[in-house]
């Protein structure tokens, strides 16, 4: 892979995982805020319905995991296995997809509720 | 005081250890040890050392499995029970007994833009670098270093990836991107970025836990991957 290409990637990984920081804590923290007493998944799908913030947030913490896990798993292939550089390009590729489509399926039942 | 009981590699890659008993004395340093069997029980065995004084980064080896300057470890801080085990830097071919072949380790470091390019003449007046300046004091901080291998022998990641840069040439690179006068800098970038340089290092210290000049390679390696990132985003890379 091309330098140019890694330094890329490097970044778009730091990015990426402050991005996913920052949606962990708050993840977290909003589930022991709300959690009081316990919660149904019938409660919580009342509060998230048609939330656009739970739409944005989850959104975006998706989007953070679909570009930072398949860049992780690039390096862990490419040092690990002897497969061909393509190959675990192209691997790769369709981990962050499969991530991405999964995220959002999830994400807009939770909206939709 | 009991002797020593140390047991040196002898022999190339697939060589074995073999086993001395050398007097113990006080003060006594690992170069001590070496050259006392060096000289008194087999003259055959190879070594290397030079400045005695931690100057020349001649004499690293593997001692008890850590890579340290013998001329500067002392026997007490490194012995287990009354035993010592040496053996040539890890992480490099063993030309014969303790001495190992550091030719890709210093081709690494000119493949890393190791050198200084400057553009004035001898007619031209000295450059004035404050000694306070922020990128003086980061070139300070890693222009110490002695070439001596215990980063690179300590280092898994050039273990399992030899064309990797390794801790030593991206010490040096950083300590020349730092250098106001240099006027290469964006060669430089390009020859550390990328899977066989900076990109490689997984942060895991060992090169800073074990230099022997107190030196973070880790640190400049961390710098050159933000600042590889920014000129690859500007397009200076390609
Ligand atoms: S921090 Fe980087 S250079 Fe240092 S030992 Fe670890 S991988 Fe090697
Ligand atoms: S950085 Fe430290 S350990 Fe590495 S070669 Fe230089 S002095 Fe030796
Ligand atoms: S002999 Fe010079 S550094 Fe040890």
């Amino acid at each position: 892979m091309k330098p140019s290409t890694q330094a890329k990637l490097w970044y778009w990984q730091r990015i990426s995982a402050m991005v996913l920081a920052l949606c962990v804590l708050i993840h977290l923290v909003t589930i022991l805020v709300a959690v009081k007493g316990g919660l149904s998944g019938a409660e919580i799908l009342a509060r998230t319905r048609g939330s656009a913030l739970t739409l944005v947030f989850y959104g975006s913490f998706v989007l953070a995991c679909a570009v930072h896990a398949p860049i992780g798993m690039m390096k862990i292939l490419s040092e690990w296995t002897a497969l061909p550089q393509g190959a675990v390009n192209a691997l790769c590729a369709a981990f962050g997809a499969i991530l991405l489509m999964v995220g959002i399926t999830a994400v807009s039942g939770v909206y939709r509720g | 005081m009991q002797p020593l009981s140390v047991s040196l590699w002898r022999g190339t890659s697939n060589g074995q250890f073999a086993r001395y008993d050398v007097p113990r004395q006080p003060s006594q340093t690992i170069l001590d040890v070496v050259t006392y069997v060096q000289r008194h029980l087999d003259s055959t065995l190879s070594y290397r050392f030079a400045c005695r004084v931690g100057m020349c980064g001649s004499c690293a080896m593997s001692v008890n499995g850590v890579a340290r300057w013998t001329c500067r470890t002392h026997v007490s801080k490194v012995i287990k029970g009354n035993t010592l085990e040496i053996a040539p830097l890890a992480n490099l071919p063993v030309i014969k007994d303790l001495t190992t072949d550091m030719s890709a380790f210093f081709d690494k470091w000119a493949k890393a833009k190791g050198q200084f390019t400057g553009d004035q003449t001898r007619d031209d007046a000295f450059a004035i670098v404050r000694p306070d300046s922020e990128k003086r004091l980061e070139a300070d901080a890693a222009i110490e270093c002695i070439g001596c291998g215990v980063c690179y022998a300590s280092c898994d990641t050039v273990t399992w990836k030899p064309d990797y840069l390794g801790p030593a040439a991206l010490n040096r690179a950083w300590a020349l991107v730092n250098d106001e006068r240099d006027v290469a800098q964006t060669e430089r970038l390009k020859a550390v970025a990328g899977d066989a340089g900076c990109h490689a290092c997984h942060t895991h210290t060992s090169c800073a836990e074990r230099c022997p000049k107190g030196i973070s390679p880790t640190r400049g390696i961390s710098a050159l991957k933000k600042l590889t990132a920014k000129a690859a985003i500007r397009g200076e890379l390609d």
